[in-house]
């Protein structure tokens, strides 16, 4: 028989040993992910370099920056207007993707979910097939078929429904459709994974109750659904908002989002303070979309016990 | 405790394996995008038995802001020559003293000891061009000769209209436009550029790099441009024309240097002297269509190259050039605050 203090020496002598076995990884972790992000903060106290990098001196001029700005000439300040343009730009094209991608994302989530089980497979293996290209390559080929000389205005010129070429590339239009179809598979997977978990008999009951379809899926599904489908938006909707790559190849370079913004800073503008502050504020922007997200879902669990 | 040096370990190894990873033989060149004929990177590689690697990139501020930080991993960079000074003068560059090398004698006399390298310490001439205005006339008709193509768009132009975005080209263009001086600090004239550039920017498509494959596609039928891209695209399409502003261009010149954290040095020396030989630089301006400091190289260029109007500045015109140089670091400071005011 072993005594009760020696079982409970030992289980904190293994406590102490699971601790000191993952301690290198919490370590690097904890290095990794606060290490930058300190660097962001520090620079975005100081002052800008003549050609770009910091100088050691603090000054607030970053953080002003974000939400004011001081005119050229006149030296008075106002409201940075055009910061607050983009801001809004890129919310409001983050929320446009996000909806579309669960318009689209959804049916096919469940039309995947509704099909036999070794079918499934194939047809999630089918929606990643796009990840398996470049990033860049795949808003090139967006490009191509929306451009001036692309695929739709060539057909619809063909057709003889329209003169000159419509002007879809380096638009607003451009960069949402840019962005609807990179981040569309990380819609429907999280929804598949919470549809594919579904129990079908309440759906049935349903009918079985005369229930019309529509009420079906307002009552039953989507309320099921939720969970995948928020953790889809959450998904969606973060990348979209820093997104760069598209917005910078169908945008046309004039048309900025936050990414652009931000790497602007780092490049041409030389103001490196600005650019951490303002990458402080997307990062400020996106916990509050999270934070949204656990108070739903969190108080979703425990509703369902 | 063993592990968790052997970790360390391993990650240490792989850090001092990407600071190591160049390898003899290699050069790193880091030069503008679509400006290195691969024909001539070739014969160096034939002749030197070096593996060349080209990395793109598409402003001065960028390729400065990437050296900067260290560690580059380039051996070579091609920077404009109102962007040396700050090169030299934040020593980022290696005095390899082309001045002294072997082919130096056919550089052409007024690029042997220009104002942005004395005596040529630092760089060698890569390409030399023009700023002004390309458009196709078959959209636009009027006078392309004057830079109110971008900043007063014609209606015919207007949403078609593309500026590359290469700051101080843009911030000369509408100083001249304005008839200000280039690099005026004249708050007057600055005024009214910021405002020239505000009112402009709504007429524009997009500011851009790439403006070959997108001129030929359609996308824009005019744009800022440089004058060997202009003639790269008549060729192409002969109803594209390359204007001189009328109101005042920039000349300007790129120029090959060595890195001061250059990892092959004797490579990248080898590469100047290369570029110094008429052959060669004929061969590289047949691909980038901009002439190249270099005497006796037009011998080596393609023919449809020799009097080409983009090339040989017509004598109207000619007057109104003027040379691209650094301004003082407070007008500077003013140019960069208007540029990030248009960005945004």
């Amino acid at each position: 028989m072993t005594q009760p203090g020696t079982i409970e020496a030992e289980r904190s002598r293994d406590i102490r040993k699971r601790w000191l076995l993952s301690l290198p990884a919490l370590l690097i972790v904890l290095l990794a992910a606060t290490g930058p992000l300190l660097i962001v903060l520090l620079y975005s106290f100081l002052t800008p370099g003549p050609y770009g990098d910091v100088l050691w001196k603090a000054s607030p001029d970053g953080w002003i920056g974000v939400f004011l700005e001081k005119d050229i000439f006149t030296e008075t300040l106002s409201l940075a207007d055009a910061h607050v343009s983009i801001f809004v730009r890129s919310v409001l094209l983050s929320l446009a993707t996000t909806v579309v991608t669960l318009l689209f994302g959804f049916p096919t989530a469940y039309f995947i979910a509704t099909r036999p089980e070794r079918t499934r497979e194939l047809w999630l293996l089918l929606i990643t097939i796009p990840f398996w290209t470049n990033l860049l390559i795949r808003t090139f080929a967006v490009l191509q078929i929306i451009r001036n000389e692309g695929l739709i205005n060539t057909l619809l010129m063909k057709f003889g429904l329209i003169e000159r070429p419509i002007q879809m590339l380096f638009t607003d239009g451009a960069i949402l459709t840019g962005m609807v179809y990179v981040y569309l598979p990380l819609m429907v997977l999280p929804v598949y994974a919470n549809l594919e978990k579904l129990d079908f008999r309440l759906v049935e009951a349903a009918y079985d109750l005369y229930a019309t379809p529509f009420r079906v899926l307002t009552k039953i599904i989507i309320p099921l659904a939720k969970p995948g489908l928020i953790a889809g938006s959450i998904l969606v909707f973060i990348p979209a908002l820093g997104a760069y790559v598209t917005p910078s190849i169908l945008g046309g370079g004039k048309n900025l989002m936050l990414g652009n913004l931000i790497e602007l800073q780092f490049g041409q503008g030389r103001n490196w303070p600005l650019g951490s502050a303002l990458s402080i504020t997307l990062m400020l922007i996106v916990t509050v979309a999270l934070l949204v997200y656990v108070r739903n879902v969190g108080s979703q669990e425990k509703r369902h016990g | 405790m063993k592990r968790v040096l052997a970790g360390l370990a391993v990650t240490a190894a792989v850090f001092a394996h990407a600071g190591l990873a160049q390898a003899a033989g290699e050069l790193n060149i880091y030069n503008w995008g679509n400006y290195t004929s691969p024909e001539m990177i070739k014969k160096f590689e034939d002749t030197y038995k070096v593996k060349v690697t080209i990395t793109d990139y598409d402003s001065n501020d960028t390729a400065l802001a990437k050296v900067r930080q260290g560690g580059s991993g380039f051996d070579m960079v091609v920077p404009s020559q109102n962007y040396i000074p700050i090169w030299i003068s934040e020593g980022l560059l290696l005095e390899s003293d082309p001045g002294k090398m072997e082919n130096f004698k056919n550089v052409a006399k007024e690029w042997a000891d220009p104002e942005f390298d004395k005596g040529r310490k630092y760089t060698v001439p890569w390409a030399m061009g023009t700023v002004g205005t390309v458009v196709n006339t078959d959209v636009y008709k009027g006078d392309i000769n004057t830079w109110a193509i971008v900043f007063d768009t014609p209606a015919e132009l207007k949403g078609k209209v593309n500026v590359v975005p290469e700051m101080n080209d843009v911030m000369d263009a509408a100083v001249l436009y304005n008839g200000g001086k280039k690099c005026t600090g004249d708050l007057t004239i600055l005024k009214k550029v910021r405002d020239t550039l505000v009112k402009a920017k709504p007429n524009w498509v997009a500011m851009e790099y790439g403006t070959i494959e997108k001129m030929l596609s359609g996308d824009f039928a005019a744009s800022s441009d440089w004058n060997g891209s202009a003639l790269r695209q008549r060729l192409k399409n002969p109803a594209i024309h390359y204007g001189y502003p009328k109101e005042g261009f920039v000349f300007w010149s790129d120029n090959l240097a060595i890195l001061k954290d250059a990892k092959n040095v004797e490579n990248a020396k080898l590469f100047q002297n290369f570029m110094m030989d008429p052959e060669n630089a004929g061969m590289n301006s047949g691909f980038h269509r901009y002439a190249n400091g270099i005497a006796g190289s037009d011998k080596f260029m393609p023919a449809d190259m020799k009097g080409a109007p983009e090339i040989d500045v017509p004598a109207q015109f000619a007057s109104v050039g003027v040379p691209s140089m650094t301004c003082p670091p407070q007008v500077q400071e003013l140019y960069t605050k208007i540029w990030t005011e248009l960005q945004k």
